[in-house]
């Protein structure tokens, strides 16, 4: 082991893993001496407490559990004795956006690390203090123990002397057959406070003098204040401000959140309704011809490409996804607390950075001036990944000068959110005697969600299209294109983001193939896959022997080769994104032409799972939340206003809606890849095939109850 | 003072009187004000949520003499004098059997709605100590939860239904 220096790693770092870069000294305000913080997200105190740092948001999807186990592993630690802390925005993490299914995948590496680290070296502080070889001390359960004399220390009372040694750059990581935290089904640390409504989100949070802010924002996309009238809202009692905010809102300020929603019902604005005041969300598809042929298929930029395909095919299908919203359960909102040089923020957010730089460029400040404060958050799904919350809450506390809480209501949320992109799916394919594609083209029509954004998009590739449209089968010659268009309609990253149109698009036209050849769809997609091929796409490389597995698993588990029921009827679908592999079968019935999904087979490859349970809620949620999409979810823009507002016209699935999920986990021990992501897109091809099966009506516009 | 404005006509604060989790609490609000912003700004019980402000999603169901009620949909005037129970003192000795039972199916992931979920049960299982899936269904079905959670919910019921139902 090399040693490094404290003041080493504190100014350079320690690079792990694709791009990431951590920190691995946090200094700690009012730390004693006797603590042992080998690294940002560690800390042992003398009084025997174990806490461990999280820098990803929890949304639900169980980091603050999932994490820790990693560092706990490494470290031997006793899990009960483990204590979580949130951290807020901070240069020791890296990036640490919250998203793309990435938590695990992106602090697999160093939570492990930190753990063993601290571990190695609370093994040589026993050794020293018992002045045997470190090669006789084992660590077990959160003491050190040397087993020949038969003492043990705890890792609080070796802290001291911990703290005191050099820091080891390499260590010996675990293998995983000798996990003993790992693959266990442990509780999630957040349920009791949920249960009892102690948990403090951010819409619960607090502080002394906080008043509470409702914007009002121009209806039409792209909109201005022109001017307003705020002699009623000022009569309201408790509204102690009224004033405009950036160019498109005015904020109306009050003692409570009731104050400022009757303030802002009365308050007269005159808007500036801009450049999209006329402008309709029409699908592509019922566009005029000429609309259509205006799209320059030769402009589309090359995703993947294996073999030559031809520009035109015997076999065609277009398939069209409109606009979606995340709609989290939480309503957006910030507190922010502007003082001068400074200001202090407390948000659900995913991207607690991005907030901080945000929010520093709006009202004048450098980053390091601006604190952010993660909250837990009711959901997230992606909409969480804009900053527009923090910068209002900041704005209003600087133009008041004093703390506030910025609060969105479910309208607000569902039209003045960013949605996932519409998109036109062209599917093309060569077919050989027996049914089988030897060629196939997938032509994804969309707007970029980064490229609307303003960041960039190399080769005219939306920067997400790697982790989300990969190949799935070794079809000879195979190409997938993306033909970048335009809308004013706000765009944001929601749970799987292009995967989810990718899937319902590639997974319903292969079903058509299948159909259309005469064969079983799941023994097609076998087929399909029979070959080991590796399909390198990106960074990724996919393999079809891993697809093919998770397929024969949810074959076996949902019996698909058994007969169903009268009156019962099945469909599959497969797909790989965020370097995951997932094969969904579901099963319905027909009710007054109405589908009702029964049962839900879903197989995942993920390689190591950290933690079964929350596994199982994340698959499990994420079907529920894809059923959602394909049955009723679609935002549609009239003269330039969205037109959903609430629950009632965007309607999310509900119980009685709702089938059994079961999930199957293929065995591994690979480096674990996403889980909060890839059950969402092969959900609403399954349901799409199933409804084929049924009646043999393909359905291939989104959503299913238009 | 003034706070509200219907039809025209602004109504005037007033002083009331709530019985909230067996304790009397004075609030002075306008009568209009929905009882879930009495709940979270006033009293400072932020258990109970909003979620939708229409009565559509039921993050914010607290019992009103044994029944469970949209809390943003219900004006604070006609509660006064009620029995209010909030998440808050659902589970006066310790947990409820229903939060037990929650913990132990893993139901919540990113927990928003479960308050109000466990407050809907609640009422149920008050009814009726062991209710059918149908049952639970019908009483479940208008509270929204996005992580999809459902079944676990339907399992917690029938867990806690098999508890003993409410103690």
């Amino acid at each position: 082991m090399s040693p490094l220096s404290r003041r080493e790693l504190l100014l350079g770092g320690v690079a792990a893993g694709a791009g990431l870069v951590i920190g691995f000294y946090l200094p700690h305000k009012g730390a004693s001496e006797k603590e042992f913080s080998p690294n940002a997200y560690l800390r042992i105190t003398p009084d025997n407490r174990v806490t461990v740092v999280v820098a990803r948001s929890e949304m639900g999807q169980g980091v603050r559990t999932a994490l820790p186990m990693i560092l706990a592993e490494e470290l031997e630690a006793d899990w009960k004795q483990i204590e979580i802390e949130q951290a807020g925005a901070s240069t020791f993490f890296g990036d640490q956006t919250t998203g793309g299914s990435a938590s695990i995948r992106t602090t697999w590496d160093p939570m492990r690390k930190a753990g063993a680290i601290a571990r190695e070296m609370l093994i040589s502080a026993a050794a020293l203090t018992w002045g045997v070889p470190r090669s006789t001390c084992t660590a077990e359960n959160g003491h050190i123990k040397h087993a020949a004399s038969n003492r043990s220390l705890s890792y609080g009372e070796l802290a001291a002397k911990a703290s005191t040694l050099p820091i080891p750059s390499d260590v010996p990581l675990k293998q995983s057959k000798d996990y003993k935290i790992v693959g266990q089904r442990l509780a999630r640390v957040d349920s009791p406070a949920k249960v009892q409504g102690e948990a403090v989100f951010g819409i619960d949070f607090k502080i002394p003098g906080m008043k509470y802010a409702l914007l009002s924002r121009c209806p039409v996309i792209g909109g201005k204040v022109s001017s307003f009238d705020d002699k009623d809202s000022k009569k309201v009692s408790g509204v102690n401000y009224v004033g405009k905010i950036g160019d498109s809102a005015v904020a109306v300020v009050a003692d409570s959140v009731w104050g400022a929603m009757e303030g802002r019902r009365v308050l007269n604005v005159t808007w500036d309704e801009g450049a999209n005041k006329d402008f309709n969300s029409t699908p592509v598809k019922n566009a005029p011809k000429m609309a259509r042929d205006l799209l320059d298929l030769s402009k589309a930029a090359v995703l993947y490409s294996a073999g030559a395909t031809p520009n035109t095919f015997k076999v065609n299908q277009t398939y069209e996804l409109p606009f979606m919203a995340h709609a989290p359960m939480e309503p957006g909102n910030c507190t922010a607390h502007y003082q001068g040089s400074k200001c202090e923020m407390w948000i659900p957010t995913q991207v607690p950075q991005d907030c901080r730089d945000s929010v520093a460029t709006a009202i004048g400040l450098e980053p390091d001036q601006v604190k952010v404060n993660v909250t837990l958050m009711g959901g997230g799904f992606g909409r969480r990944l804009e900053h527009d919350y923090a910068v209002e809450a900041a704005l209003v506390s600087k133009a008041i000068n004093a703390p506030v809480k910025v609060l969105w209501t479910r309208e607000d949320d569902m039209r003045f959110s960013t949605y996932r992109p519409a998109s036109t799916h062209m599917l093309g394919a060569t077919l050989d005697g027996s049914g089988l594609p030897t060629a196939l083209r997938h032509m994804i029509v969309a707007p970029s969600i980064s490229g609307q954004k303003g960041q960039p998009t190399p080769g005219g590739v939306d920067p997400d299209l790697p982790d989300e449209a990969g190949p799935v089968y070794g079809i000879p010659n195979y190409s997938i294109q993306y033909l970048m268009t335009q809308t004013p309609v706000p765009l944001g990253w929601m749970r799987s983001v292009y995967a989810l149109q990718a899937a319902f698009a590639l997974e319903s036209f292969i079903d058509e193939l299948a159909v259309a050849a005469g064969k079983d769809p799941l023994k097609y997609r076998l087929q399909l896959l029979a070959k080991d091929q590796d399909l390198t796409y990106f960074s990724t490389t996919w393999h079809t022997a891993r697809m093919r597995g998770v397929l024969q698993l949810a074959a076996e588990k949902s019996g698909w080769d058994k007969t169903l029921p009268a009156g019962r009827f099945r469909g599959v679908a497969c797909f790989g994104c965020f370097a995951s592999y997932m094969a969904e079968v579901v099963e319905i019935s027909m009710e007054n032409d109405h589908p009702r999904v029964h049962r839900v087979v879903a197989a995942v490859d993920c390689g190591q799972v950290v933690n079964p349970a929350i596994l199982e809620q994340q698959i499990q949620g994420g079907i529920i939340y894809g059923l959602g999409n394909a049955f009723r979810a679609k935002i549609t823009v009239e003269k330039g206003r969205v037109v959903q507002g609430n629950f009632d016209d965007y309607q999310p699935l509900r119980m009685e809606e709702t089938p059994t999920v079961e999930v199957y986990a293929v065995p591994s021990q690979e480096t674990p890849t996403g889980i909060g992501e890839p059950s969402v897109p092969p959900i609403a091809p399954a349901l799409c095939n199933a409804i084929y099966a049924a009646t043999k009506k393909r359905i291939r516009a989104l959503p299913i109850l238009n | 003072m003034l706070c509200c404005l219907e039809n025209n006509n602004w109504t005037p604060m007033a002083d009331i009187t709530l019985r909230i989790n067996g304790s009397e609490k004075k609030v002075s609000v306008s009568p209009e004000t929905p009882l879930l912003w009495v709940l979270r700004d006033t009293l400072e019980m932020t258990g109970t949520k909003f979620g939708c402000g229409a009565g559509l999603c039921g993050a914010c169901t607290v019992h009103v003499d044994g029944n469970a009620i949209r809390s943003c949909s219900t004006p604070v005037s006609q509660v006064a004098g009620k029995n209010i129970t909030t998440i808050e003192g659902l589970g006066a000795n310790g947990l409820h059997v229903l939060q037990q039972a929650w913990i132990a199916e893993e139901v919540p992931q990113c927990g928003y709605c479960q308050t109000g979920q466990i407050m809907q049960a609640a009422a149920l299982l008050a009814k009726t100590p062991n209710p059918t899936d149908e049952q639970i269904t019908q009483a479940m079905n208008g509270n929204l939860c996005r992580c999809g959670t459902y079944e676990r919910i339907r399992k917690a019921i029938h867990r806690a239904a098999g508890n003993g139902g409410v103690r």
